[in-house]
């Protein structure tokens, strides 16, 4: 029997197989192979890999490390390791960070979330990655471990690009770092259908009871954004108008302003998912909905608790 | 390099496995286990559906090494040799198989599902819960009814399931 060639691998020089097992040797594999690929859910680096569009000098399989797999408070934040799976997200998060479980939510498909992992999400910097906006507008931090330390990197200030980062080359994600929920997360997104779909265009919120707003933009930029003129009128509104002690209906021009102004936040392009056009008018809606949802379920809180 | 894990109860060994290779191409080409299809590679269509330490997962997404030492049961593995489970009895009644590309993955993901739902005790799935549980298998023949069909007939069957 002939055994035919691995996709992707014909002709191609050996690439080395790296499994650290515990962090401290994954940081020292990467200080030593920079050029190493990190490989968790492989649900994007196989991809690639198959297609014959990546062929690294390394792969560094972050499975075996136990270290990465958990989440725990740290404080008055959640961290969140870097290899917890959409499912587990899914699943274990919803309570504490309902954005980030519902994000999760929408991510491929059950296999694929099985597989997949935040840090993945995160290291790939897709302008499309569905955790990216929940993160935005959260506010949550990066951790980037390297054998010279640990160091946070705030998540707006973690994306350079499409597909690129501020982590460094001898950095690998070990976890994020968020605050649990203060008040309503929201996550909403636009595809062709509900599984198996990358966003064309997303949007994320979190209410600050008393304290402000949050907001993230997906799939529509060179990175995911945050929309701050929304996030800045929204705050003023909500405070000014003392919505946050009321709890009153929301004005509907509050809601369309608010929408609009996330959708002047956009930097869309037109490409196969969408038209820069509609992604804008999509963002807008997404973004006052979100708002409403958000909104109506901060005014049943009050309720309960009242 | 060399790759071992245990595949369907027994262990297994590969060689000569190149790093960058996915655990489907381990599977088919090395160890002569063909039920789970190669169709997109990029983890879209369901069909290399294995199950990875008990959890579903597209076998052309896991790198080989990343399954080293680690149990695989693929859709040969969910039956004995010459017999049906009960999922693929269901499909076989059902008339849920045209061509039948999608099915080995559709088997392994509806045994998964059927098993977490009685492992769970909970009751048979409804039609959202399956359609969720499929949404990453795709089938271009039988628009899906006659699929829906097989699974709500194996949850029918559910006490009986493994």
């Amino acid at each position: 029997m002939t055994t035919r060639h691995p996709p992707g691998s014909p002709g191609s020089a050996a690439v080395e197989f790296l499994r650290p097992r515990s962090l401290s040797q994954a940081l020292a594999a990467k200080a030593e192979l920079q050029d190493a690929l990190p490989i968790a859910g492989g649900t994007d680096v196989m991809v690639e890999i198959n297609f014959g569009k990546r062929r690294p000098a390394a792969l560094l399989d972050l499975t075996g490390v136990r270290e990465l797999r958990g989440w725990q408070r740290d404080g008055a934040l959640l961290r969140v390791g870097s290899g917890v799976t959409y499912t587990r997200l899914e699943a274990e998060l919803a309570g504490l960070l309902p954005g980030l479980a519902m994000a999760a939510r929408t991510v491929g498909s059950p296999q694929i979330r099985n597989r997949g992992t935040i840090g993945g999400n995160l290291g790939a910097a897709s302008p499309a990655g569905d955790c990216h906006p929940v993160l935005l507008a959260a506010g949550a931090a990066v951790e980037a471990g390297s054998v010279r330390g640990a160091r946070l990197i705030p998540a707006d200030a973690f994306f350079l690009g499409p597909k690129r980062s501020a982590l460094a080359d001898d950095e690998l994600i070990t976890a994020v770092l968020v605050p649990p929920a203060p008040g309503p997360q929201q996550f909403a997104k636009v595809g062709t259908r509900n599984a198996m779909v990358i966003a064309v265009c997303s949007f994320a919120l979190e209410l600050r009871p008393g304290a402000g707003v949050g907001t993230g933009i997906g799939s529509a930029g060179p990175t995911p954004l945050r929309a701050r003129d929304a996030e800045d009128f929204l705050a003023a509104e909500l405070a000014g108008s003392g919505l946050w002690e009321s709890r009153e209906p929301l004005p509907g021009a509050v809601a369309r302003r608010f929408g609009e102004l996330a959708a002047a936040a956009a930097r869309p392009v037109d490409d196969v998912r969408g038209s820069a056009a509609y992604r804008r008018h999509a963002l807008s809606v997404l973004a006052r909905r979100a708002l409403g949802w958000a909104w109506d379920s901060y005014r049943k809180e009050g309720h309960l608790c009242g | 390099m060399r790759v071992t894990l245990t595949v369907n109860g027994s262990q297994r060994t590969a060689d000569d496995v190149w790093e960058g290779e996915s655990l489907l191409f381990v599977l088919r080409e090395r160890l002569a286990l063909p039920g789970s299809k190669n169709a997109c590679e990029q983890g879209e269509c369901g069909s290399c559906t294995v199950l990875l330490d008990d959890v579903p997962v597209c076998a052309c997404l896991v790198a080989a090494g990343q399954a080293a030492h680690r149990r695989v049961v693929t859709v040969e593995g969910l039956a004995p040799r010459g017999e049906l489970g009960p999922v693929q009895q269901a499909f076989l009644e059902a008339g849920a198989v045209q061509c039948g590309f999608c099915t080995p993955g559709l088997i392994v993901q509806v045994h998964d599902l059927l098993r977490r739902t009685a492992g769970a005790g909970l009751p048979p799935p409804g039609d959202a819960d399956i359609r969720e549980a499929l949404a990453g298998n795709l089938c271009r023949c039988t628009g899906y009814e006659k699929i829906l069909d097989a699974v709500r007939l194996a949850a029918s069957r559910l006490p009986v399931m493994p």
